[in-house]
């Protein structure tokens, strides 16, 4: 952000539009959540995170829980219900088990995130591509979303009891009319993107490792770009609000826990 | 199997709950009796409660979208809790979750908002039945007798139900497993015919 800044700085006046800028440049984070490694963080009301797919081909687990009450966390199936959908894409909203929206997906570059075929435990992975230890290979050893995963919550406190279905953001498992799974490769190209804007202060817990369906022969995980940025509040006219009556009352049901 | 030599053979009344240690081995059948109702069931292993049902394991480890005939049930460590070995129905729902009075808020509107609902039966089962089961265990569930159809362009509908009276579904305990079922109390979508009605439980233990 420094560097952007600076090089902002010479069309800038600073008398008039230092505020303004630094509204609008300023990132609360910036930083590439490495391959194969995992992340987590409460995200404010009033912030919106962008995540990229730098190389193309990232898959990402996330979890998100209220941070006012983890026991409260992200429900796949009240996601889906509400909405009448079953992946994600931008104007869907992500429920809590509570009926509340926790955050909503305002932009997408991909069109669909999967959130009904879980993620990758040791198991899968010794299977589908091989162990390889830290005392083989360093930080480049490989671990499951489920180790990574219950690693991050365990920093919160929170445990196995706490592992819910997960978001898969940047993975497509497309959907037969006679309800039969296919992994869809290059469903994600390099510089993907997709934006959460927080609704209520959310723990969001994120995993950069590959899905166990990925046909690719060798274990490939892909880095992924986080920012996170000031963002204002949904308003009365917000496209995730107005998408359907249930989001509304959803919406309503997060606003009413600020009062 | 003989219905008389059943170790359980209970009526489960419309929005009613009930628990039950299903022995490894041991047979459970869900009867359908008057079609259409949804039986909201979790299940989890008897010996370590965090190690419960999961619907995404289980519908990717199988490759499709729905449950019957040969499903396993996996667990989180992606062993099978039970296996489906008998179902006259021909497809169970596992993606729509259950009612809750939150989510029947947004589903419905604020006029349902003191409707039964399937996780206030699960919590109060979980409640009665101690050992530290509470909220937290209360994840992904079966809904036997569902029919929520996905579509290619990523869309999901509660549709009537393909069940009809006498249906039943049974399930093979894989090991000890608890089972909590939540009899569907809905009102407000064709997952019960708008009428909720009993279900029929037996139980054979393992021969």
């Amino acid at each position: 952000m420094h560097t952007h800044a600076e090089a902002q700085a010479p069309i800038t006046d600073p008398c008039t539009n230092a505020e303004a800028s630094a509204e609008t440049h300023t990132a609360i984070l910036d930083l590439v959540l490495g391959a194969g490694a995992s992340f987590s963080r409460v995200c404010r009301r009033g912030s919106a995170l962008t995540l990229v797919d730098l190389e193309g081909g990232a898959n990402l687990c996330a979890l998100l829980y209220r941070a006012e009450d983890p026991l409260e966390r992200y429900c796949m199936p009240d996601t889906l219900k509400a909405q009448h959908v079953s992946r994600l894409s931008a104007g869907v909203a992500l429920y809590s088990d509570m009926g509340r929206v926790l955050a909503s997906i305002v932009a997408d570059s991909c069109g669909w995130h999967d959130t009904i075929s879980g993620h990758s435990t040791p198991a899968l992975l010794a299977q589908r591509w091989g162990t390889r230890s830290y005392q083989q290979a360093r930080n480049d050893w490989r671990r499951s979303a489920r180790e990574l995963l219950l690693v991050e919550l365990a920093k919160h406190g929170l445990g196995p009891r706490d592992l819910v279905a997960n978001i898969n953001f940047f993975t497509k498992v497309a959907i037969s009319p006679e309800g039969d799974f296919t992994y869809t490769p290059g469903h994600s190209p390099a510089g993907s993107s997709v934006t959460l804007r927080f609704e209520l202060d959310t723990l969001l817990v994120l995993a950069a490792t590959p899905h166990p369906l990925d046909p690719q022969p060798q274990f490939s995980p892909r880095p992924v770009g986080i920012t996170l940025e000031p963002s204002a509040p949904a308003g009365e006219d917000d496209p995730v609000r107005c998408a359907c009556p249930e989001n509304e009352r959803g919406f309503a049901a997060s606003e009413q826990t600020l009062r | 199997m003989s219905e008389r030599a059943a170790a359980v053979d209970v009526e489960l009344g419309a929005g009613d709950g009930w628990t039950y240690e299903l022995p490894a081995g041991a047979l459970l059948r869900i009867v359908d009796l008057h079609g259409n109702q949804a039986v909201d069931t979790l299940f989890f292993d008897a010996h370590d409660y965090a190690n419960r049902y999961s619907a995404v394991d289980t519908l990717r480890e199988q490759g499709s979208a729905y449950l019957g005939l040969g499903s396993q049930l996996l667990a989180l460590d992606g062993e099978p809790l039970v296996s489906i070995v008998a179902d006259t129905c021909g497809r169970h729902d596992t993606l729509g979750g259950a009612c809750s009075q939150e989510s029947n808020v947004v589903r419905y509107g604020e006029h349902t908002r003191d409707m039964h609902a399937c996780r206030n039966t699960f919590l109060a089962q979980a409640l009665a039945w101690g050992r530290g089961l509470d909220k937290r265990d209360l994840s992904a569930n079966v809904n036997f007798f569902m029919n929520v159809p996905l579509t290619p362009e990523g869309g999901l509908h509660f549709a009537d139900g393909i069940s009809a009276p006498g249906r039943y579904v049974e399930l093979s305990a894989e090991r000890d497993t608890l089972v909590l079922i939540s009899n569907c109390p809905q009102l407000n979508n064709p997952c019960n015919g708008y009428d909720p009605t009993p279900v029929r439980l037996l139980v054979w233990d393992a021969p």
